[in-house]
């Protein structure tokens, strides 16, 4: 083989466009190559899904007996918990692939391109949107399977889905500045987790608040993912309540004007060692 | 153009916290050259790359490479330098063409032209049966070959190697060696860090040796090597025998002085054509009746690069830079 072989054989004039064109066409880039390995890692996308299904069929079968005062089966209840649950769990591999990346040099690689330096980190929460979605409607079906029946207009189901896909949207965010602020993958996968367990729990997910002690009760009723069930709860069931949409819809929306410039500081200073 | 240097850097300074990696370091890379940057782990070979490919800001000093400031132009630079790591640098769960066009996408070729040239490169570094699959299966390596291939796509004028050879196999060593010989003949400028002087040795024009964040010499290999007293031969003696018979053999072979460890009885010499001279010594040896435990040539390596110049050894060095776990162990023995 001749050396020239090396030397590109035709022209290598890259394309002159806007940045703003390349914040969005890099972004884009770099969301398919995560996206193109889904199916090629099974175990994640079955793992991070069988978690909700067992979810479901848990509360479904052995506390939805028990647990009353929902005002429709426990079933209907249940789910706009279960959405926004997945969501927002599923929300934190954001933060544990920002942080594989950075372990692996590939986002040193990155950054040694001429892309848009925002592209890493929009293009990563953009494949989690993307994956999160596919997770919903699996949930969506499994939901339908065990006597889940969504009541009103579909209209209403989509905008109940929007929500969800805006609150897995801002949670990607503040799992990407989880990721990037900690030193190791196997710390961003437990400090990404661990703060959720109550925000969930403690809410208006499984049981309804009001068998809560006062002082829980005050927490579970006032805190944003709480809102974001009952607005998505409100939105399934055809009792959609105007302001506990509002309220979740500006909770996301506070979350991303918080987190985007915050993840992007936190990347910025964890790349500059 | 043609006789700017293609490296220049001046006085880089650097520090993380208390750790001062850089303390004004100075390189120069003339066009087409290979300049082996040659120093154990925490020297500050990975920062000083670091800062010239624009991953990394200095606290001061400048340096422009390829005539571009790293920070000033630092945007542009980067379609104009390639940069090869310690580690392969490409995604595991994509395959080898997909990784490549990926990267060609992201330098802003158009989708056909990054798909030429990721075939291209592919054919090149011998990947063609293995293009198809996804990387996790590939060897070292054909990984390193990727990697490299990676930072080819825009065929730049100047580039980084970063221990590249670190890792691999000596076959893999070889063959990478032989690329970059390829890439040096085709008018390439390469700034080659390595801890393996060998390495420097077959690949650099010049080398710059640091420690602690700043050269501490620069010159030839030969240059180098000559500085640490080339060839050497160490005769261990048996028990039983006297040093005292063996060291006036050696001395009269020896181009230097001739220093004595009693307590591993041990003698070691610089020498030159050792290689010639071994059979009339050890007949010389057997001659004053001294028996051997071992007898052995020994070229150069870091560690005596080191010593000779630092007055200590590199193994003794640890780094808060680049120490973690990931890393290769620092020297490998030449015996």
């Amino acid at each position: 083989m001749s050396s020239s072989d090396i030397r590109a054989t035709q022209s290598l004039k890259p394309l002159v466009r806007p940045a703003i064109y390349w914040t969005f066409a890099d972004a884009l880039i770099v969301a398919w190559r995560y996206l193109v390995q889904i199916p090629r890692i099974p175990d994640e996308l079955i793992f991070s899904t069988i978690q909700p299904i067992m979810f479901v069929l848990l509360f479904r079968y052995v506390f939805g007996g028990a647990i009353g005062g929902t005002g429709t089966s426990y079933v209907n209840y249940l789910m706009a918990g279960i959405f926004a649950q997945t969501v927002i769990f599923g929300s934190t591999s954001t933060g544990i692939g920002l942080a594989n990346d950075l372990q692996r040099g590939l986002i040193d690689r990155f950054r040694s391109l001429p892309m848009a330096k925002s592209a890493v980190l929009t293009g990563r929460t953009l494949a989690d949107l993307v994956r999160n979605t596919f997770v919903v409607i699996v949930m969506w079906s499994v939901g339908l399977l065990v006597g889940f029946q969504p009541q009103g207009s579909v209209l209403a189901w989509f905008e109940g889905a929007a929500l969800l896909l805006l609150t897995s949207f801002a949670f990607s965010w503040i799992s990407a500045t989880i990721g990037m602020s900690v030193r190791t993958v196997e710390a961003a996968q437990s400090a990404g987790f661990i703060w959720l367990f109550p925000l969930t729990f403690a809410s208006s997910a499984f049981v309804p608040t009001k068998s809560m002690p006062d002082w829980l009760r005050v927490f579970a009723e006032n805190q944003p993912v709480s809102l974001i069930i009952n607005a998505v709860r409100g939105l399934l069931l055809n009792q959609p309540d105007a302001t506990t949409i509002w309220q979740a819809f500006a909770w996301c929306i506070g979350i991303l004007i918080v987190f985007v410039p915050l993840a992007s500081l936190a990347y910025s200073r964890r790349v500059a060692r | 153009m043609s006789n700017r240097p293609a490296i220049v850097a001046e006085g880089l300074q650097k520090s993380y916290g208390k750790t001062q990696a850089l303390a004004g370091l100075d390189l120069v890379a003339e066009e087409g050259r290979v300049l082996g940057v040659l120093g154990p782990n925490g020297a500050g070979k990975t920062t000083a790359v670091r800062i010239l490919t624009t991953l990394l800001r200095p606290d001061a000093g400048r340096a422009e490479v390829a005539g571009l400031d790293v920070v000033k132009h630092a945007e542009e630079l980067r379609a104009r330098i390639g940069l090869t790591g310690q580690y392969a640098a490409v995604d595991e769960n994509l395959t080898g063409f997909e990784n490549l066009k990926m990267f060609g996408r992201l330098y802003h070729l158009s989708g056909a032209v990054a798909k030429r040239r990721a075939n291209e490169l592919i054919e090149r570094f011998d990947l063609v049966d293995a293009a198809g699959r996804v990387v996790k299966t590939y060897s070292g390596g054909m990984r390193r070959r990727l990697d490299l291939a990676a930072s080819l796509i825009m065929s730049p004028p100047v580039l980084f190697l970063d221990e590249p050879t670190t890792g691999l196999d000596p076959r893999g060593r070889l063959a990478m060696w032989g690329v970059i010989g390829d890439l040096v003949a085709d008018g390439t400028t390469v700034l080659l860090t390595t801890q393996y002087l060998e390495e420097a040795d077959q690949l650099a024009h010049q080398i710059a040796v640091i420690d602690h964040g700043r050269v501490i010499a620069r010159g030839t290999a030969d240059e180098l090597k000559t500085q640490v007293g080339g060839e050497r031969l160490e005769v261990t003696v048996a028990r039983g025998s006297s040093l005292d018979d063996a060291l006036p053999v050696l001395s009269s072979y020896g181009v230097g002085e001739v220093a004595v460890n009693a307590e591993m009885r041990r003698l070691i010499v610089p020498i030159s054509n050792g290689a010639q001279l071994l059979p009339t010594i050890v007949r010389d040896l057997d001659a004053a009746h001294v028996g051997l435990d071992d007898l052995a040539l020994r070229r150069p390596t870091l560690d005596d690069v080191f010593l000779a110049l630092t007055g200590r050894a590199t193994a003794e060095e640890p780094s808060a830079e680049e120490d973690s776990a990931a890393r290769r162990p620092m020297v490998r023995s030449n015996r």
